[in-house]
């Protein structure tokens, strides 16, 4: 019988997949027998969702903007009668090509192929089949020498060898230790770790229990932002389902290992990601980080050795255990091996989701996988590791996403967001927001982070405003090179690096808005002027829809803007359908 | 100290799901929120009463994390994503719709009680840039018209069922 499966994360929801969801069950109330119909996570093409696959013995047609008017045609004509329907699939006219070509799916393996409520579909792809080896086959040292062999770094940013850390927890002295997946996922533009909890939740699961055995810990915590509700039902549904089948708890597999993992949720600070700051909020306190060392692997939750690891890290682990380290190692370059999801967001064609070898360029990223800049614009620059990372000039896009080749532009590979900006993004306005937001996000504990960040926001402030001077550039520099000297963890620490490099490539931009007050991508309102030219027919709509009248004329006569009146809100700009309103 | 104490009577206990261990008071802030929609200042002394820690640190708590209000909020609570992707994606022409439909700022709630409008780091739907959630509902790829349409569908909606 056929398979259907509907796109039910996140983005496949608010893109309208529960309306497809339901108007399938509407259908299959009509025809009974003719299909099974279920769910499955993020397949990465969010920006097609919602997505409708249907499956016949290996043959897959996959659907794509499915509303629930196009259902009856699809069960219709495909389920029924055998035929797709050519005009509504995703690989239709090219529209995905190259997308799934270039990709290496190892973290990915299961998105949106299995249903993630379904313990037993993820057994089915060879799912608990990693700790099964591990438990059964292998040595806890055996098992943490085959995580060094796979070459594989943390994927919460910061990079270092996971081996490397298991081997300091396992050796670590006490009898009592803990577990952590780091789920807090706060880089503004970053999705993996929500897009993997939601469509494979038993894979990470299944990574932190080989890591319990592996330094041997028998409690776990998944710390999980409270703005991923989602990811937090799917957790705690997979939980208890392994829990019922004996693959959680006491004496598991009969091998006399035992585990528990409980979910503690997030309550909204970003600071809170890091692993001081999470152990501190899993304790009921204020997030604040603490001086390192102690590292967490020797002193972390109540005192304890503590292993934490981010989402993609564990999700990573079960693969590399059945399939062993070599493998994975196969992928990549030299420091840098297996394969890397990031989230593609921005002014790129295909937003979504993607996994792809290390060592591919960024450009291919960008124009190969995601098929290029939206409307054809000029590509400008990319922006990697949010807060902490830093935007890389699109001529520099030939670099490939390596850890040490992203680290000599400036940037960092960070946790995986990779925004696209392309001609009509302002470099000082990036760098605005994020000082903005790593001044929000600044815990209060160390001076420089606390008060220097807030006097640095306010200079591409002044700047954006047209209040500028040249003065304010070597101040931004040196403000920031304090603030990196002085504060204690990773967010005062690389808090300047947007900045830096912003200035670094773009200075020009800067100093266009200094010097000759012009935002070069007109983003910056203060220094935007409107005027009306000669296409103006007269029809009257930016007259209507001017809230200081600063707009006057007869009808279809040229109207004419009063630029001391003008409070530049671009509405006669948005509503003029001739042209007619040139901002410049 | 799980007895509870006369004047904490009107709160329901068995929402409290203290279970004695360290590291319970985030989720008993949670669980209080979850009941009144903010953390009122006598959830705290009650929280203070059962688990022995001081008032002044569980404030300290609710004022450090994002999540926790001391305020109620409206009916509808519209959380507006201001990550880096809806920020390069528009979320000034989204942040002005709704400023124009509900006549408020960030953090403030209309006058008939019905939407409080929040501000949010990044709600991580990324690539639906830009993005707000209403209730927890997401809603992506706006544009004014779009929003204009949800919000107006939504107070007729509200209006609706207070009838
Ligand atoms: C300010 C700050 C925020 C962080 N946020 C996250 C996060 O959201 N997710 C994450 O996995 N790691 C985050 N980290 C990194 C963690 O401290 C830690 O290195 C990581 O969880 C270790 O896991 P990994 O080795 O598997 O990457 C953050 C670090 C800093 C300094």
């Amino acid at each position: 019988m056929k398979t259907i499966l509907v796109g039910l994360g996140t983005c496949g929801i608010s893109a309208g997949g529960e309306k497809v969801y339901r108007a399938l069950q509407e259908e299959l109330k009509e025809h009974p027998g003719t299909f099974e119909l279920k769910e499955t996570g993020c397949i990465g093409m969010c920006y097609r969702e919602p997505l409708v696959e249907v499956i016949d013995d290996g043959e897959s047609h996959l659907y794509a903007e499915v509303t629930p008017e196009r259902i009856g045609r699809i069960v219709e004509e495909d389920v029924i009668g055998g035929t797709q329907i050519d005009d509504w699939l995703a690989l239709a006219g090219g529209q995905a090509e190259g997308f799934f070509d270039k990709q290496v799916r190892i973290v990915l393996r299961n998105s949106g192929i299995i249903d993630p409520g379904s313990i037993e579909e993820y057994i089915a792809r060879d799912g608990y089949q990693g700790v099964t080896k591990a438990l059964k086959e292998m040595t806890p040292e055996e098992v943490i020498k085959d995580v060094l062999d796979s070459g594989l770094r943390g994927r919460g940013g910061g990079g270092f060898p996971t081996g490397k850390k298991w081997e300091f927890t396992r050796a670590s002295a006490g009898d009592k230790k803990y577990i952590i997946c780091n789920a807090d996922e706060g880089d503004p533009g970053a999705f993996m770790d929500r897009s993997v909890l939601e469509s494979d939740p038993h894979s990470v699961l299944e990574g932190m229990m080989i890591a319990g055995y592996a330094i041997g810990a028998d409690e776990a915590y998944i710390y999980c932002r409270a703005e991923y509700p989602k990811a937090i039902a799917r957790l705690r549904q997979a939980i208890s389902q392994a829990q019922r089948r004996g693959l959680l708890g006491e004496d598991i597999l009969g091998t006399g290992f035992n585990f528990h993992i409980k979910i503690k949720e997030g309550a909204g600070a970003f600071v809170c990601g890091e692993e001081t700051a999470l152990i501190a909020s899993i304790e009921g306190r204020r997030g604040m980080p603490r001086f390192r060392p102690p590292f967490p692997a020797v002193s972390g939750l109540w005192g304890k050795p503590t292993n934490i690891n981010n989402v993609e890290t564990f999700a990573n682990i079960p693969w590399i255990i059945q399939n062993g380290g070599a493998a994975f190692a196969a992928y990549g370059t030299e420091n840098s091996k297996g394969t890397k999801v990031f989230a593609m967001a921005g002014k790129v064609q295909r937003t979504g989701l993607i996994e792809v070898p290390m060592g591919l360029t960024i450009r291919s990223i960008i124009f190969d996988v995601c098929g290029g800049i939206i409307d054809n614009k000029r590509f400008k620059a990319v922006q990697m590791g949010g807060p902490s990372g830093g935007c890389i000039p699109a001529e520099m896009c030939d670099i490939g996403v390596d850890y040490q080749e992203v680290n000599k532009t400036g940037a960092i590979m960070g946790s995986g967001g990779l925004i696209v900006m392309d001609e009509t993004t302002c470099m000082v306005d990036v760098a605005k927001f994020f000082l903005t937001f790593t001044q929000a996000e600044s815990c209060g504990k160390c001076t420089f982070c606390r008060i220097g960040t807030k006097r640095r926001r306010e200079i591409p402030e002044r700047i954006t405003d047209g209040q500028g001077t040249m003065d304010d550039l070597d101040n931004l520099e040196e403000l920031s090179d304090q603030i990196r000297a002085a504060s204690l963890c990773g967010l005062g620490q690389t808090a300047p690096n947007p900045v830096i490099t912003t200035l670094k490539y773009f200075r020009d931009e800067y100093e266009a808005h200094i010097v000759d007050k012009k935002c070069p991508a007109h983003v910056c309102t203060p220094l935007l002027t409107y005027t009306i030219n000669e296409l103006c027919n007269g029809c009257t709509a930016c007259a209507r829809a001017c809230p200081t009248a600063a707009i006057t004329g007869e009808k279809k006569g040229m109207h004419f803007l009063d630029q001391e009146l003008c409070i530049k809100c671009g509405k006669c700009f948005t509503v003029c359908r001739f042209d007619a309103v040139t901002k410049d | 100290m799980a007895e509870s104490h006369e004047e904490f009577k009107q709160f329901n206990v068995d929402l409290w799901k203290f279970d004695g261990h360290e590291g319970a008071l985030i989720p008993l802030l949670q669980s209080a929120q979850d009941t009144y929609g903010y953390v009122p200042e006598k959830a705290m002394h009650y929280i203070s009463h059962v688990t022995g820690i001081p008032a002044a640190e569980i404030y300290g708590v609710v004022t450090f994390y994002a999540q926790f209000r001391t305020r109620p909020l409206g009916k509808n609570i519209i959380r507006v994503c201001n990550g880096t992707a809806c920020h390069v994606n528009g979320v000034k022409m989204l942040y002005d719709t709704l400023q124009e439909e509900l006549g408020i700022n960030y953090e403030e709630t209309t006058d008939d009680g019905l939407f409080s409008l929040v501000s949010v780091a990044c709600l991580g739907c990324c690539s639906l840039a830009p993005v707000l959630t209403i209730n927890g509902e997401v809603h992506g790829r706006l544009n004014v018209a779009k929003t204009r349409k949800i919000i107006r569908e939504f107070r007729t909606r509200t209006k609706a069922s207070e009838q």
